[in-house]
């Protein structure tokens, strides 16, 4: 049975210590959806056995390299290689054809956590012979966890899952072709990582830098209250050219959003979308 | 005892077969919510939406991302997220660790469900071959809501509910018949927890 703490914290603290953290870091949590980020909250409290309120925010806010935890904690950070393969069959599918039509590809893994989906992606342009001539952005809030998509190396014990996963989404050729073990590790291969570009961008605060012609946000918007949504959704549009694409997670949407008229429906199960206008 | 605004049901192995004894009895107008959330392999999608909808006069929708909490609805919680709930009443789904080795976990939901809800909450647990949803019935019933466990002679896999009798008393043990007709009676008003 599990220990997880009940609230330890309430409503109102959650709120004064989101205003605190955006005072003296200029990081804004008031739009993030209050129930996951206060279960956060109350998760790093209980395993940094932090007792009160009162001595959280004092070492969030007096203490930047705690803050750089809390931040690691309170963002989700849970993702794996290939995770719903039905989705990266319809990519293989029906997306990366189309994007083959292009001189030069520019992908935007927002919201890249640890990069496994980075890698995913880089695997199926490869097999499809286009990794050459593509970019591959990915961004997080998070710089720990940039660091760590940056290193190429991920933990080989999750080797097996993402096999079965790579298998799943029609994936031909020997997986474990394409990282080599060592000391643990499952280390990717060098031209996978030469095609990526990793950087620090908040949703929340950053405009928009660069077209693409595939954004990928998967299991990032869930995190975020129907304002925020909207305010990020129209930061992609703004972001793809007519006729680029755009992958949520499989129980996101965009049709609530304002600029839901801009995109026509690809694929409706998997959640993909094209900007139309 | 002051009337109940939600009904979250959890299980495990064999609590799908019991919800299609419980569902389709249920009318088409329920004056709660109610909220399923039941351990199951994520790659079978949302086919419980419609394998339930098609036996149900109730609606039964599979959770999106902030959909609305409503009466006269079912929400099932789609496989591989945590189901948590909002001040507003929507739902936000969660895709963070596991919890009792399960995502969705029915602890993360009851104690979500409590916190906006507090003592206006029927929580019902079912069979399962783990102890989830244990401690969150704990939590429903020390917040002073309601709370049934399926009789684990009835149950496919006992070790669920008989997780939950040893640390707290629920205020009912049924049968899935018996559950079935205390949610019937909840539409009539007549039921013990809302006299």
């Amino acid at each position: 049975m599990n220990n997880e703490a009940i609230n330890i914290i309430n409503d109102n603290e959650v709120e004064l210590l989101t205003d605190h953290i955006f005072k003296r870091y200029g990081y804004d949590f008031s739009d993030y959806s209050q129930a996951s980020f206060k279960r956060r909250i109350n998760r790093v409290m209980q395993n940094f056995k932090i007792p009160s309120f009162a001595e959280l925010d004092h070492k969030v806010i007096e203490n930047e390299q705690f803050f750089n935890v809390f931040i690691e904690e309170v963002t989700v950070n849970v993702t794996e290689m290939f995770r719903d393969p039905a989705f990266y069959k319809v990519l293989r599918k029906e997306v990366i054809p189309q994007l083959s039509t292009y001189p030069l590809i520019r992908i935007w893994h927002a919201g890249c956590s640890t990069g496994e989906e980075v890698y995913s992606m880089a695997i199926l342009l490869k097999e499809a012979g286009l990794l050459e001539r593509t970019l591959l952005y990915a961004t997080d809030i998070n710089q720990q966890v940039l660091e760590k998509a940056a290193s190429m190396s991920f933990p080989l014990d999750n080797m097996k899952e993402y096999t079965e996963n790579y298998i799943n989404c029609g994936g031909l050729f020997d997986f474990s072709d394409y990282y080599v073990a060592q000391y643990g590790k499952a280390v990717f291969l060098e031209e996978f990582r030469n095609r990526m570009v990793f950087s620090p961008h908040n949703l929340v605060l950053d405009q928009s830098f660069n077209e693409f012609n595939l954004i990928l946000c998967r299991n990032v918007l869930i995190y975020f209250n129907r304002d925020l949504q909207n305010k990020v959704i129209k930061l992609f549009s703004d972001s793809l050219p007519v006729l680029g694409y755009l992958a949520l997670g499989n129980k996101e949407s965009i049709s609530f959003s304002s600029v839901a008229d801009n995109f026509e429906t690809i694929n409706k199960q998997e959640r993909i979308w094209r900007k139309k206008k | 005892m002051e009337e109940k605004e939600v009904i979250i049901i959890g299980g495990s192995a064999g609590s799908i077969d019991v919800m299609m004894q419980i569902l389709p009895n249920l009318p088409e107008e329920f004056p709660v919510p109610i909220i399923l959330v039941l351990h199951r392999r994520p790659s079978i999608g949302n086919l419980s939406e419609i394998i339930f909808q098609n036996r149900c006069k109730i609606p039964v929708l599979e959770v999106e991302d902030k959909m609305p909490i409503m009466k006269n609805t079912v929400y099932l919680a789609p496989g591989g997220y945590h189901l948590l709930v909002e001040k507003n009443h929507s739902f936000s789904l969660d895709f963070s660790e596991k919890v009792n080795h399960s995502r969705p976990s029915i602890d993360v939901t009851f104690e979500s469900v409590v916190d906006i809800y507090n003592d206006k909450v029927i929580g019902i647990l079912l069979t399962g071959a783990n102890t989830d949803g244990a401690r969150g019935l704990k939590l429903i019933k020390d917040s002073g809501g309601y709370t049934i466990i399926q009789s684990p002679e009835t149950s496919m896999m006992p070790m669920m509910p008989e997780a939950a009798e040893s640390i707290m008393k629920p205020d009912q043990i049924l049968n899935p018949l018996e559950i079935s007709d205390f949610l019937i009676n909840i539409t009539k008003k007549k039921c013990d927890c809302c006299a």
